[in-house]
């Protein structure tokens, strides 16, 4: 509780462009609560995930109170308050994706990096997440990494792409 | 801009394009961008300028011309010939051949690799013969990009006309006279919906484009917002006219980038040409439109919970009434529409509503988009009269289950529908029929199943989905699709018992009938009509364990 305390006064290095990137959105956005949502998206893209320095910035900003601005993040499943890691491998697990085998995709996936969906390597290097339909249905199973939709996926090839941008072997 | 300028930009932009002798379209859907579509629009436009074609042969990025698996596609007009899984190395080739020589290249034709004789003149394929085109018309044969492309074709057209030919009140009376009922699922009949908005005095009414397209395994809306957005838009500004509103938003899938882009370009050009904003056309109507990026939860699609996210809170469902159409977003009387319905309001202006209520079914007018995927020989984006049976979907149009299979289910509606076996292959596609076959339409996603798929793990797998994305806020949803699920799960691990079996039925009735919003309600939906067409399959995990 402490901690947070001290996390809702520290002031962000105004210089930092991610900084000025989200006081510029908030400004543009009249800091109107209900563009809290839109915020936090510029936030997150800024940064990658919605470390609690920015969320507290955030809040003093909006005159909010911090459970409000907490609970809207953790309410959406496209927010996050831990990094995705610096490489990001998103299994859809859509209906078509679903019946067309992604469940065998993610367990491979699973077992070759040890990971579990939503959590990243220890270096930081990947995460591996999951969506509920990412809509390339025409083309499942679909796989996203790092923004690149790879359709009619096959496990050995998104792990040659994986290892070929992480450096992972 | 006026109106006698629109009109004439709209001519010259149509002249522009009779200049050209032909025309071809690269798919750039997000489905056929993720197959490299853009490395072939480079190297097709390189082409043409390396033989000096450019003032003969317009090439423009299109949106999604349906057949999704076999992207990247390329079209040719007026030819209307298609190639598929279109590589860079096969462009040169493929000009000489279609353009030069006049022959086309059979074998790299569209479905080439899996028809007898592939069809040189696509709309002759039964992929495209059994469909009909109103919400998707022009989707894949102009530049989303470009507002003259739009207006070439045709677009804005219906603005105008609702702005000075028609009042207010004679365009709802010409939705309500279309039939038309609202795409997004629930089918409520569009004109009504529109009449109650316009019925209610307030000093502000919100328009608002449900784009959150959470039901897995559909993606029509992100096809149209990516092929054709300013349609969705012109069918927005007609609604803030009909009903009295001076502000829309679209709410659009943050999972949806290219979407998003798109749609807020067209806004930006729209409102350029005066198309959008202070006294459009220059009448007294103003209108503006903002978009907001959804982030990701499938609740939102729910009416009530998507004007709560808007308005930058949780998205949580309150109880109706009221209804939106009487207090919606902060309070005040809302049209919420889907991306879909929007799509389909021009066309019923333009050509009156009689004439869109002559397609379809008795209750069910019009066309509807699907989203075929799944164990399909031909996936993609169709649309077709409401009343086309599944069988003409999936055989004549889709080419039957993918390797020769045996068709098993089609699974509509997401989470909130369920599974239509074998022997109901000849129900008609429309409202009605599916709910008594204990499915519903929803937004349109259609996911073929064959023998592989296990029916009962297809329940655990909706539930699933329904158990992590339900709010929280009534328990009957937050802890009921819970112990379905568990349920379900302990019956796939070969662990249930029919006591078990029988605790799901009666659970299924208490979250359908007591939940808050249509997520839960629904939720039970994909259990109950598996449970239905195929209780043989939970039986024998019981009895048998296998």
């Amino acid at each position: 509780m402490k901690s947070d305390t001290a996390i809702l006064s520290k002031e962000l290095p105004k210089t930092d462009p991610r900084v000025k990137l989200i006081a510029a959105k908030m400004k543009k956005e009249n800091y109107k609560p209900d563009a809290l949502i839109e915020i936090l998206h510029t936030a997150q893209n800024a940064y990658g995930y919605l470390p609690k320095e920015v969320l507290a910035y955030i809040t003093k900003s909006l005159h909010l109170p911090p459970s409000r601005v907490f609970s809207t993040v953790t309410f959406y499943h496209f927010f996050s308050l831990k990094s995705k890691g610096e490489h990001t491998c998103i299994v859809c697990t859509g209906t078509a994706c679903y019946v067309k085998g992604a469940q065998a995709i993610l367990n491979r996936l699973e077992q070759k990096y040890s990971l579990k969906p939503g959590q990243v390597t220890p270096d930081n290097k990947l995460g591996i997440q999951v969506a509920r339909c990412i809509g390339a249905c025409g083309l499942a199973p679909a796989v996203v990494i790092d923004n690149d939709v790879q359709g009619k996926a096959n496990a050995e090839e998104i792990i040659e792409t994986i290892n070929a941008k992480t450096g992972i072997i | 801009m006026n109106r006698q300028e629109l009109q004439a930009l709209a001519g010259k932009a149509k002249g522009k394009h009779e200049q050209f002798k032909h025309k071809i379209c690269v798919c750039c859907g997000a489905s056929c961008i993720s197959s490299g579509s853009e490395e072939v629009l480079k190297k097709l436009q390189e082409e043409i300028k390396t033989r000096g074609l450019e003032n003969e042969v317009e090439v423009i990025p299109s949106g999604c011309m349906g057949p999704c698996n076999q992207g990247p596609l390329m079209k040719y007009l007026p030819e209307q010939t298609i190639y598929q899984k279109v590589d860079c190395n096969n462009i040169t080739a493929i000009v000489q051949s279609q353009l030069i020589e006049k022959k086309p290249i059979e074998e790299l034709l569209l479905f080439a690799d899996s028809r007898e004789k592939p069809f040189v003149n696509s709309n002759e394929d039964p992929f495209f013969k059994r469909q009909m085109k109103i919400a998707l018309k022009d989707c894949g044969d102009i530049n989303p990009e470009n507002i003259e492309d739009y207006l070439a074709a045709g677009g804005y057209r219906a603005l105008e006309k609702a702005f000075f030919l028609l009042s207010p009140e004679e365009v709802i009376a010409e939705v309500k006279q279309s039939r038309m009922r609202g795409r997004g699922g629930a089918g409520y009949p569009t004109g009504l919906k529109w009449e109650t908005v316009y019925k209610y005095v307030s000093d502000q009414k919100y328009v608002i484009c449900n784009g959150d397209e959470g039901d897995p395994g559909a993606f029509m809306d992100r096809s149209v917002l990516e092929g054709n957005p300013h349609r969705v838009l012109e069918g927005m500004v007609i609604a803030g006219y009909a009903v009295g509103s001076s502000k829309g938003y679209a709410y659009i899938r943050g999972e949806y980038p290219l979407a998003i882009k798109r749609f807020e370009l067209a806004i930006k050009q729209a409102t350029k040409l005066g198309l959008l904003g202070k006294n459009i056309l220059g009448s007294n109507f103003s209108f503006d439109i903002e978009v907001r990026i959804g982030a990701g939860a499938f609740v939102c699609g729910e009416e009530t919970a998507l004007i709560a996210s808007i308005e930058g809170k949780r998205g949580t469902p309150r109880p109706r009434p009221p209804f939106p159409a009487e207090a919606g977003l902060w309070g005040k009387p809302t049209l919420i529409n889907n991306v879909e319905t929007f799509a389909g309001i021009a066309p019923i202006i333009t050509n009156g509503g009689e004439w869109y209520s002559e397609t379809g079914t008795p209750k069910s007018a019009g066309t509807k988009v699907f989203a075929l995927a799944g164990k399909i020989k031909y996936s993609g984006l169709i649309e077709v009269p409401m009343g086309t049976t599944l069988r003409e979907i999936v055989f004549d149009i889709g080419g039957g289950v993918q390797n020769g299979g045996d068709f098993k289910a089609a699974q509509t509606g997401g989470p909130s529908g369920g599974c239509i076996p074998a022997e109901h292959l000849d129900v008609k596609m429309d409202y009605e029929s599916l709910i008594s076959l204990g499915s519903i339409m929803g937004s349109g996603g259609l996911i073929i199943m064959d023998k592989s798929s296990d029916m009962v793990d297809v329940a655990r797998y909706f539930m699933e989905f329904c158990m992590d994305e339900s709010c929280g806020k009534c328990v009957p949803c937050r802890v009921g699709t819970k112990m379905m699920h568990d349920l379900l799960q302990k019956i796939c691990d070969n662990k249930g018992t029919q006591i078990d079996l029988d605790r799901l039925e009666e659970l299924a009735v208490y979250v359908k009938e007591t939940s808050l919003c249509g997520l839960g309600a629904s939720a039970p939906n994909p259990l109950l009509s598996t449970l239905r067409h195929f209780r043989k399959e939970y039986e024998n995990r019981i009895m048998n364990h296998q």
